[in-house]
Parts: C-alpha cells; structure tokens; sequence
C-alpha cells in the first residue's frame, strides 16, 4: 500500500513511452546538426507545451535537474544578483520551507552574510501575511523573499497571490516552491506575481531529475552551475531531452482533470481522517483542517500521534506493509525533529511524532482502509517503546 | 520468531543476520548510531547518517532482503556510556565502556524498545553462545577461544540472555569470513574492529586528557619515592600501564617499572616492579548475574578480569552487598573499573566491577 505520494508518485505510462522514445534517438540539442537539430526541436516543443499549460511564456521555462536545483538557482541566484545590482543582502524566508530552500538560505547567511528574517506561521502552518508586509518595509534592503506554495509536510497552502502582490509593490522578487502544489491544486502562476517558481517531475509522474524554474525573462540570477549557458545563460549542462519531453507530458497530465481528481484525493483524505480520529482518539490533524484548494492539498493527512516516535510508527506500518513517511527531511538516516511543526508551535517530542500519509492518483479506499486497520496496534506499540525511553531518559 | 538483528556494517553481524534469516526468524536489521563524532560521519545538524557502517550495513539488509533502519541512541550513549567513560577515569579508574554499552545500550535500551514493539529477541554478532539449561537461558563461551566474547557480555541478566541470540557461537572465524564470501557479502574482508568507536584514532590516553583536561604531576618510583618523571595528568594513567610513561631515571638493573597506583587526589603516579602488581583478592560492586546468583558461602568459579585474560580458579562469595573473588593464583595488574566475570566452566555465572583489590605484596 503506496501512502507516500509526496515523496515521489509513480511514473505515468504516456510518460514514459514518451521517454523510451526520445531516449532512442541520438542528438544533443545544443548541436547544429540535423539530430542536434531534431533534439532541440522536442525541448522547445516541450518547453512550450509546458508554458502553454502554466500560463507562462516558453522563454520563461529553465529546465533544471529537479526541484532542488531550481530552488538553489532561485534562492542563491537571485540574492547574489541582487545584492550586486542594489546591495540588498536581506533574504525573506518561511519558516516551513523545504530543506532545498531553507538550507541555501541558512548557507547564504552563514557563509556569505546575508540577514533572514523568517516569516512566521500560524498553528495550521500558514505564513502571516502582515508579517511580510512588515518586512518588506525597507525593500531595498529585501534582496528576494521565498514562501513555498504548499507545505510538504503539513499540506498547508500558502497565501502566496498575497505575498507576491506586497513584494510586487515593493519590487522585491519572489520565488514560491511550487513542487507539491503542481498537479493538486489550480495554479495560476501569473496571479502569483511570483518572479522564480520551482517545479518538479517526478511528483507529477514525470521522470526523476528534471524540474525546471518558471524565470521571469525580465530577472536574471546569478548562475549557479557555470559552463555552456544552454538555459538562457542561467543554466549550464546538456539539456536532457528525453528527460524533458517525458516531463512536459506529465505536467499536460497534471493541469488536466485536476479538479477532479483532488476531488478524489479529498475523499480519501477525509475518509482516513475520519477513520484516524476513530481508531486513535487522541490523534491530532495537522495543518488547515480546511478542504479548500486554497486551504490544504487533497492528498496530504499529517498526523500527531502523542507519545510515539515517528520513525517507529513507520517501521511497524511497514511491516504490515504500508508506505508512508514522517513527513521530515532524512528519512533514511536518523529522523529529526520537524522544524515546520516546531515553527507552528510544537515541543521537540510532539514534533518527531508525526506521520504523513499522501495520496495520489493511483490512491484507492484500499490503502485507506488498510492503514487504519493497521494503526491502533501501531500506535499502541510505538506507545509503550516510547515511555520506555522517556522513563529511562 | 520476530528477531532484530543488530547490525554494525561488519563481517560478525552481517553474517549472524543473514544466519537469522535462513533460520526462518521474521528479521528486521537495525543499525545503531551510537557515537555522533565528526569521524562517524554523523552530521549533528541534520542527523544523517552517511558513515559507511551504516552504508555497509544497508546494503547487506538490502542483500538479505530484510526491511533496514537506522536507531539514534547517540543521546543514551552519551549519557550511559560515554559520561560514564570520562567519569570513571576522572576518579582514577579504567572501565570497559562496550561492556557498558552491552549492559546498558544493546541489551537494554534497545532489546526494551524491540520488545514494547513486538519483536521476541535482538540477534548480535557476538561470539558467545546461548544454552537452554535446565534452570532457563544460560550464556556460554563461543567455541573459538580466539574470539570468545562471553566477556562483554557478562553484564546481561537472565532476562537478557533470555531475549537474545548469538548465531555465531558455534562458529570459527575463519569459517564467518568464508561464509560471508561465499554469501557475496560486500563486507567480507573488512577487518575487524579493535578500537572504542567513539575514539576513532585509539589513542585512549590523549582522548581522556581532551575531556578531563591536563595537569602536571610526578611520576614517583615507589622502591625509592624518588621522582622519575611528570605527566600531565594521572587520570589517563591505568594500573598496570608500562607503556607511554617516558620515565628519565632507569633502575639500577634496567628493569622495567609499570604504574602501581594512580592517585588522583595528589595527582600522581606511582611506578615499580611488576610483582607489585599481584593481586590475590578482589571486591567488586553492581554484581550482576546470567543464572542462580552465588550468596555468602564461597563457591568454586574461574574469574575473568580482560577481555582475553587467562580464566584464574577462584572462590567467590556475596558479603555485605560486595562480590568478594578470592583467586588461587594471582592476577597481574587489575584496576579499579574494570569488570570481573565469573564462569562455571565455559558458562558465565556473573560479575561486577572492580572496587577494589588486596595485594599479595603491598608497595
């Protein structure tokens, strides 16, 4: 049973019959020849495709090796321009960002200088827009402000037509992560006022590695990977154009029936939700309890069970054979506690104790049914090794 | 059964759960992140594990097919077996910190938390071996004198043994490296870990400077009460040490000089000849016991006071809440700290730590 969507969704077969195929032919799309030629003509076939479908222009569209690249190229790149055309070296920044956003960030301060002042959230998890206001009062000192469109963990969607508004009057640039958003919720990237949005492929079906940052043509962030400029001289390396057409078919995929789609995920969320707070009365949900596209995404259930370890819950669900996640950065190492359930208020424990559960497309009432079958044995288990630890501790 | 296997990324483990697994045990194999120094590899910042034990130790699980997670006990390590390390130095004595973290870590922390979540029995890579007698679990030596563990592992109590198995107990060496090669384990030929994990460089001494700090005192010889050398402090000195003293005075006929006793109070070293070393009785506390406890009437055993030290016959008794050893023949050099284990034959009975020791010959 696959609960774990979030983490990556299985790779849709139009794609990669689309993938096999272009993968077969030989061409390097900065070539001149007849097959550089042919190679480039499916990446610009691609590219506008997927501007056709976001609303954007092709010349907007950087393709990146995947989501965590283009959050660095925006972060990094922006500031570091930036800071060279105005001197501004103040970084906006949620509290609840991804790691590909918040590490580059925390490394722009501590390695280069750069001042962050962290937006704050509610309890459900939801950046506060007079806080941003705030902090755009100076804004030439405002170097960019980043506010993701939908929290990973929580599933909480963002203000973000609010905050790219501020930052349009303040002539700030904006970046939104937009990786979990794409394809579960309507995106309307132009009312956004977003100058930089991340997104990813294999979240949406596509393939692994390649994502791409929607780059207003009027900015220019300093490069992060220098070499053959083949991305608007923003970004070096061969274009992957296998990769990339396999990606525009995904993101066709994506923005089409989405809306009835997340009407589905909906119902599967608020089935285990309801069978959740049945099985284990004393579970809290996370995040907007809220339905709404522009309240919570419609697969993510995020879940405080009190008193047991995350990483624990996960290793006995996935012995009765369910996929799901803490929902935090290093699942394969040792777990952490989440720095985006702190930042709405939780203690250390209560924030190393929650799963999430993420449905996709291929999520049946199946998986739901399964994983509260699972759950009060789980939770009971994880209970008692816990207060061992918190006894001997 | 339902069997965490304990597995560090090297040959010992790998091949007793792969062992587990052929047994037909439902196993689950946890990697333990103990020690979170900058040389393991473990980032404190993000906590994640890029040591290649770990590696290591994934990819035999993925080999073995066998789910594969990774526990942080740094923060119990730390407190039960590291503090406790720097502590026992600090007051002057030489403890066995894998015995601590057997006693403590292993087959406590982590055998409780395998139980509250289902599981029958932590297997380890141990060299020991796990009878059923007729009084219940009995933990023996393994079968290589050579690698015998029955040593560190004579800290578990009845309950321990009771939930614990050693695949490798029957085994040589020899024929756990073929198998892990005839098993297409990565791990093979990694070589055997000697060191204390969370001293990377096994350089024990300095490692005890950098925590208890440095401070110079003589090195006095205890035939002449002349003073022979300095140091910079006699908390990293271990009753019985010859080495690393870089005495200036020879004796009279070159004879070599091992540390008698470490005094902490005056800061100083007491160095003479190894007959000074002797020791005939030893007191022990924290008694623990794998079987039927000893009480106050003295009962034959064979005492154990190294991890490869020669077995002595001996009587030992309770008196008083003390673990009294009276050996037949004596032990040379034995510091406070340490642990003796007892054996009836090749099965642990119990042990304590040394308190204190009586001397054949007092300086």
């Amino acid at each position: 049973m696959y609960l774990d969507h979030a983490a990556t969704s299985p790779m849709l077969d139009s794609v990669r019959e689309v993938w096999v195929e272009q993968s077969a032919r030989v061409g390097n799309p900065s070539s001149l020849h007849a097959s550089g030629r042919a190679a480039r003509r499916a990446v610009e076939e691609a590219r506008e495709s997927i501007a056709a479908d976001l609303d954007v222009r092709p010349s907007s569209v950087v393709f990146t090796a995947g989501g965590t690249e283009a959050d660095n190229l925006a972060v990094k790149g922006l500031y570091w321009s930036r800071r060279n055309q105005v001197g501004a070296t103040r970084i906006l920044c949620s509290a609840i960002e991804h790691h590909a956003v918040l590490d580059p960030v925390m490394w722009l301060a501590e390695a280069q200088g750069a001042e962050i002042v962290w937006l704050p959230v509610d309890r459900w998890g939801r950046v506060d827009v007079d806080a941003v206001g705030e902090a755009l009062a100076e804004p030439d000192a405002a170097a960019l402000c980043t506010v993701m469109w939908a929290n990973n963990e929580v599933g909480t969607v963002q203000p973000v037509a609010e905050i790219g508004r501020l930052c349009r009057e303040a002539g700030v640039p904006f970046h939104t992560d937009a990786v979990q958003a794409l394809g579960h919720l309507p995106l309307d990237i132009p009312g956004s006022h977003a100058q930089a949005v991340t997104i990813s492929g294999h979240k949406i079906g596509g393939p692994f590695g390649v994502g791409a940052l929607l780059l207003d043509p009027r900015v220019s962030p300093t490069p992060v990977l220098h070499g053959g400029g083949q991305e608007r001289e923003v970004r070096s390396g061969t274009v992957d154009a296998a990769g990339i057409s396999a990606f525009a078919v995904a993101v066709r995929h994506a923005v089409t029936g989405q809306q009835e789609r997340a009407a589905h995920l909906v119902d599967l969320r608020e089935r285990l939700v309801r069978g959740i707070l049945e099985a284990v009365p004393d579970a809290v949900l996370n995040g907007d309890p809220g339905a709404g596209a522009h309240e919570r995404l419609p697969g993510n259930v995020h879940v405080t069970f009190r008193g047991c370890e995350g990483d624990l819950l996960l290793m006995l669900l996935d012995a009765a054979g369910i996929d799901c996640s803490t929902g935090s950065a290093c699942t394969a190492g040792i777990p952490e506690p989440s720095h985006v359930l702190m930042a709405m208020g939780a203690d250390e424990a209560l924030a190393r104790s929650s799963l999430r559960f993420s449905f996709g497309e291929t999520s049946a009432e199946a998986d739901v049914d399964a994983v509260i079958e699972a759950l009060p044995a789980a939770v009971d288990r994880a209970r008692r090794a816990g207060s061992l630890a918190s006894r001997v501790g | 059964m339902r069997v965490i296997a304990a597995m560090s990324g090297g040959v010992d483990s790998s091949v007793a759960a792969a062992r587990m697994v052929d047994a037909g045990h439902e196993v689950v194999g946890v990697h333990l992140a103990l020690a979170s120094t900058e040389a393991s590899g473990v980032v404190a910042a993000r906590g994640c594990c890029t040591l290649d034990d770990a590696r290591d130790a994934r990819r035999v699980a993925d080999l073995l097919g066998i789910p594969f997670y990774v526990w942080d006990l740094s923060e119990r390590f730390r407190s039960e077996v590291i503090e406790d390390f720097i502590d026992e130095y600090r007051h002057g004595r030489t403890p066995n910190p894998c015995l601590r973290c057997n006693e403590r870590i292993k087959f406590a922390a982590v055998l409780d938390r395998a139980i509250a979540l289902g599981f029958d029995a932590i297997a380890s890579g141990h060299y020991a071996r796990r009878v059923d007698g007729p009084q219940g679990p009995e933990l023996h030596r393994a079968v290589d004198p050579a690698k015998d563990q029955s040593y560190v592992l004579g800290v578990l109590s009845a309950h321990q043994i009771a939930h614990s198995l050693f695949p490798l107990g029957d085994s040589l060496k020899e024929q756990v490296r073929r198998e892990a090669e005839d098993r297409g384990l990565l791990v093979a030929r990694k070589p055997d870990s000697h060191d204390i994990c969370f001293i990377p460089d096994g350089d024990t001494a300095a490692y005890v400077r950098s925590q208890v700090g440095t401070r110079s005192g003589d090195i006095v010889d205890v035939s002449t009460d002349a003073v022979v050398g300095h140091h910079q402090g006699a908390e990293a000195f271990t009753i019985g040490q010859r080495r690393g003293l870089d005495l200036r005075v020879p004796t009279a006929d070159g004879s070599p000089r091992y540390v008698i006793d470490v005094d902490i109070v005056t800061n100083t070293v007491r160095v003479g000849p190894p007959e000074l070393l002797d020791v005939t009785t030893v007191v022990g506390t924290g008694a623990t016991w794998a079987g039927p406890e000893i009480g106050a009437v003295p009962t034959p055993v064979t005492a154990q006071v190294r991890a490869h030290g020669t077995p002595v016959p001996a009587r030992a008794r309770m008196a008083a809440g003390l673990l009294v050893v009276d050996l037949d023949e004596p032990i040379r050099g034995l510091a406070p700290g340490q642990a003796v284990v007892l054996y009836d034959g090749t099965r642990v009975v119990g042990s304590a730590t040394v308190d204190r020791t009586g001397r054949a010959m007092r300086p």
